[in-house]
């Protein structure tokens, strides 16, 4: 028998994994990534020369039940056109008989790897996008179920995109009095919960309902990610823990993250749009809704607000102070 | 891919269980086979978990096997309770132990499995590979590399039958290739004297088989469809132990 080196050995685990992509116009280039159903390989697409990311079903639970989801999520990603979505090309089954789909590759960092070293005012910019992405797939009745830091790739240029709507799920759209169509009454046609009793999320960013593996869960349960998310943009971490700083979440913040991820989805915000308007009126300096200001809150955050001016003053009266005093008259 | 179009094939977990036979002439033959994929990991277990020499660990190794058709260790096999990988690293500890115990080396009767146990080739196979982490994950990574080892003859024997023999020259060429640079499909055509599409179809067949050769050793030596997908997720380096 041969003698197969750890070089080999390595090769071939690769090899066995790789897309089966004859009678395709794709060519593998490189796997890059595990995901939770499906493995990501960077592939050249021939015909339009360029480089897409294929996903594509892992070998071992390549069920037709697991290929329906891909596709079920290729068909998802396919109906929400949107800056902050990864589009969708292409879905099929391989000559392996593995579902696949091709969206674009995107080269940058996730969200984890990139907040690092963000002012805060960078990081809620950030933020506020996602919500904005968020909520546009709420209004087309998609909720995505796993929000998390991995799951949110920052582009080149700063574009934020949404990835890995494997979870998502389509819900019943409700009709508002003004026509609109939104996601916020439905419920999920399906629970997140496998056949085998895997609840899918991730801990930390899973709201209770949906760790409960309750079928009722609705849009509430993305405002609660999008509230661990906020944390995680704070603090460094997506729970709240007995060694979290004080002074590192400013108050009206801390107030804006609990709501959104109260334990009761009745408590959250209602809607994403009202938790992004939230972070705007931080960002501009503005009271949030979340949080009763004190006197001496109002003060700081007014000192903070109009802190050149302030000094400005301050300096002017000094000044004045100081002419006053020594003043030879 | 099986006649039913699927991606596994579907080979019975029949293996283990014609291991436990009370048949001695099912028995034998399952247990050769189990002996095939596990003589490596167990022979170079004991080579380095256990600091033995070449001759006593191919002697053990021999033993080991020969016990195990006798039904001393597999008749306590449950594959509810654990990967059959780990309940014979297991019953390897337990019979080294008893040997430094006791100091005898009784070579067994009449019926013993004899196996053809290639030292040089597995001696060569140890000097290259690596030593880092625990012997458990020594263990682990011999078991791969024997798995692929079979898949790689599994494949040999099904191209020559089928008339492939390009098919397989190809893939050694570029997939089991030790060089630093490989050669290019073009490269591989004209040295085959066959256009460059051929290559790339000859080599997605053969890689496409030995996938199969690889995934039906695995399941004939695991006990259950959830045990195969996990010794899978193992195999293809989703997670260990």
């Amino acid at each position: 028998m041969r003698a197969l080196s750890d070089k080999i050995v390595a090769q071939l685990r690769v090899e066995m994994q790789a897309p089966d992509l004859s009678g395709t116009r794709y060519r593998a280039i490189r796997f890059l990534a595990h995901g939770g159903m499906g493995d990501v390989w960077l592939v050249e697409d021939a015909t339009m020369q360029r480089n897409v990311a294929l996903k594509v079903v892992q070998l071992e639970g390549a069920t037709d039940k697991l290929g329906e989801r891909l596709l079920r999520e290729a068909r998802i990603l396919a109906q929400l056109e949107h800056p902050g979505i990864v589009p969708v090309h292409d879905a099929g089954t391989l000559a392996d008989r593995r579902a696949y789909y091709c969206m674009k590759y995107i080269e940058g960092r996730t969200l984890a790897q990139h907040a690092c070293g963000l002012s805060l005012h960078e990081k809620l910019r950030l933020l506020g996008r996602i919500a904005e992405a968020v909520e546009f797939a709420h209004s087309r009745g998609v909720i995505h179920r796993d929000l998390k830091p991995d799951n949110i790739m920052v582009g080149a240029f700063g574009e934020v995109l949404i990835m890995d709507w494997g979870v998502a799920r389509a819900v019943a759209i409700h009709q508002s009095p003004d026509g609109g169509a939104s996601a916020r009454a439905g419920v999920a046609a399906t629970p997140a919960v496998t056949a085998h009793g895997v609840v899918l999320g991730t801990p930390g960013y899973m709201s209770p309902e949906q760790a409960r593996g309750e079928h009722s869960i609705d849009h509430r349960t993305d405002i609660f990610a999008l509230g661990a998310i906020l944390r995680f943009l704070v603090t460094g971490k997506s729970a709240e823990g007995p060694d979290e700083p004080s002074g590192a979440f400013p108050r009206p913040l801390r107030a804006v993250c609990l709501k959104a991820t109260a334990f009761d989805p009745e408590n959250r915000y209602p809607s994403v749009a009202e938790f992004a308007s939230e972070l705007e009126l931080f960002l501009l300096g503005l009271p949030v809704r979340a949080h009763r200001e004190t006197l001496l809150d109002r003060a700081r955050r007014f000192s903070i607000k109009h802190r050149t001016a302030l000094a400005l003053i301050g300096v002017y009266l000094l000044m004045r102070l100081l002419f006053i005093l020594f003043s030879p008259h | 891919m099986n006649p039913r179009g699927e991606n596994f094939p579907l080979t019975h977990y029949s293996l283990v269980s014609a291991a436990q036979s009370c048949d001695p002439a099912v028995r034998a033959p399952a247990i050769e086979r189990i002996a095939a994929a596990y003589w490596r990991p167990i022979y170079k277990y004991i080579r380095l978990r256990w600091n033995v020499d070449p001759e006593d660990a191919a002697d053990f190794t021999q033993d080991f096997f020969t016990r195990l058709l006798e039904k001393e260790f597999l008749d306590s096999y449950d594959a509810a309770k654990g990967r059959l990988r780990t309940f014979l690293r297991t019953c390897a500890d337990r019979l080294i132990m008893n040997r430094f115990r006791n100091a005898n080396r009784l070579k067994r009767g009449a019926g013993s499995l004899v196996l053809s146990l290639d030292l040089e080739h597995a001696e060569r196979e140890l000097s290259m590979a690596s030593k880092a982490g625990s012997p458990e994950d020594l263990f682990e990574r011999e078991w791969i590399r024997s798995l692929l080892a079979l898949g790689v003859e599994r494949l040999r024997a099904h191209c020559e039958e089928h008339g492939k023999s390009l098919h397989f020259r190809l893939f050694e060429r570029y997939d089991l290739n030790e060089e630093d640079s490989k050669p290019s499909y073009s490269d591989l055509a004209r040295e085959h004297h066959v256009a460059q599409t051929d290559v790339t179809n000859y080599l997605s067949f053969a890689r496409r088989e030995f996938r199969r050769c690889v995934l039906e050793e695995l399941r004939l030596m695991t006990s259950s469809e959830e045990e195969f997908r996990r010794e899978a997720r193992v195999l293809l380096g989703r997670e260990t132990r």
